[in-house]
């Protein structure tokens, strides 16, 4: 499927926060890391399921919203929605005042402070959590 | 025996008395006074705070104001939590009334979401439900409500008007009857002691043997650290809506009962108070 790029990309830290101002609010950088004590086993490459450090995320486009030629990425489960909004804007280009929405299930937008590793937990399927973004509110 | 229906009109109508100063670096004409107000549970900051917002606005200069916010002992109060959410975590251990600082100026971008409009509260609110129903219904109940039905939760929460609201709420509580319960309970557990916003898993009401999952087995599941060991000495207080329902209380019951009107049941853990 065209929806599974060949490589699966680091989303590097720094390309949210270098660079304009009021991106790095919610970066990952402020982001506490999960407590040792949790699933996070160091030192395995690619562990299955819960204890992955990074989860999949595959980002799709709704309506005119511009796709990005890189679908899938990995991200820190820590990183925020509005973290990833942040930076979906930045690859897209988009002017800082622009909208950007993200959805899940198609169904409901998180709030911006709620971590994608979260909602990987309780939404994802197939080892990835699909989220649909766009320059609209398109669903409720 | 009370019903267990009357459950959900104490939670509705639960207040809180709260105390707004005005924070002191504000520039203001004249003295500004305390203002009070029963804060509704389950409701949130920004959708009930109109006549606090008014009251400070009278001593100020148009050009001092810029949007309101609000903090308990340091802490900015997230706006999209609700009430009595924000209270069991943050204060259940002062004295009443609840001291809220307002502020006008300094907005802590990293800490908050702006509220632009009540339209911000709606949006968020709804979405909430729609998550919550993902878990509880794979969304199949809001789905197939129709668009004035989900405008009457919104405006049920808004006007405090329960009737209103649990007409069309008491769909959403609703299960097949050859299950036991929903396919997932929304849930989120806070803590302070943990910069994490919440604990959020998938977690099912009747275990494989069919037996009723309780809060504890949740907690000890998904939240080890708050329920002390069998013979261990009480750490934490768990608290839902001001109470610490008992360890052995059915999450299904707890759902269907004593989540907030976004159908989430907001769990928060919090130290033992040592007095």
């Amino acid at each position: 499927m065209a929806e599974d790029p060949e490589s699966v990309l680091q989303l590097p830290p720094s390309a949210v926060a270098a660079g304009g101002e009021g991106l790095g609010e919610l970066s990952p950088e402020t982001a506490t890391p999960e407590p040792p004590s949790a699933a996070v086993s160091p030192g395995t490459e690619e562990p299955a399921g819960d204890t992955k450090k990074k989860i999949d995320v595959l980002l799709k486009a709704v309506g005119d919203t511009p796709i990005m030629k890189t679908k899938k990425w990995a991200v820190e489960r820590t990183r925020t929605i509005q973290g990833l909004i942040d930076f979906i804007k930045k690859f897209l280009k988009l002017v800082a005042s622009e909208q950007l929405f993200i959805y899940v299930n198609q169904s409901f937008a998180p709030s911006p402070d709620q971590e994608v590793g979260t909602l990987y937990e309780c939404f994802g399927s197939d080892g990835k959590l699909v989220l649909h973004y766009c320059k609209s509110q398109a669903w409720g | 025996m009370t019903d267990d229906k009357d459950v959900l009109r104490d939670v509705w109508f639960g207040r809180i008395p709260t105390c707004f100063t005005l924070y002191q670096d504000e520039i203001t004409e004249r003295e500004a006074e305390p203002y009070y107000l029963l804060l509704p549970r389950v409701s949130y900051l920004t959708l009930v705070t109109d006549k606090v917002k008014k009251h400070f606005q009278k001593v100020m200069r148009q050009e001092d104001i810029s949007e309101m916010w609000f903090e308990y002992e340091g802490t900015p109060l997230k706006w999209h939590y609700p009430i009595g959410l924000l209270f069991d975590l943050l204060a259940s251990s002062s004295a009443l009334p609840w001291n809220i600082i307002v502020h006008f100026k300094s907005f802590p971008e990293k800490d908050l979401l702006h509220c632009p409009s009540k339209d911000a509260i709606e949006a968020h609110f709804m979405s909430c439900i729609k998550e919550a129903d993902a878990l509880k219904h794979k969304s199949q109940v809001i789905n197939e409500m129709q668009k004035k039905d989900h405008k009457q939760l919104w405006m049920g929460l808004q006007n405090d008007r329960f009737d209103q609201f649990w007409a069309i709420n008491r769909k959403l509580m609703e299960y097949p009857a050859e299950e036991n319960g929903f396919r997932y309970i929304p849930f989120r557990i806070y803590q302070t002691t943990t910069e994490r916003p919440f604990i959020q898993k998938l977690f099912r009401p009747v275990a494989v043997d069919g037996q009723l999952q309780t809060l504890g087995d949740l907690l000890r599941e998904v939240c080890p650290s708050a329920v002390a060991p069998e013979d261990g000495e009480k750490k934490n207080q768990v608290m839902i809506h001001g109470i610490e329902p008992m360890l052995e209380t059915p999450l299904q019951w707890l759902s269907e009962h004593l989540s907030y009107p976004d159908n989430f049941l907001h769990i928060s853990v919090i130290p033992q108070p040592t007095d």
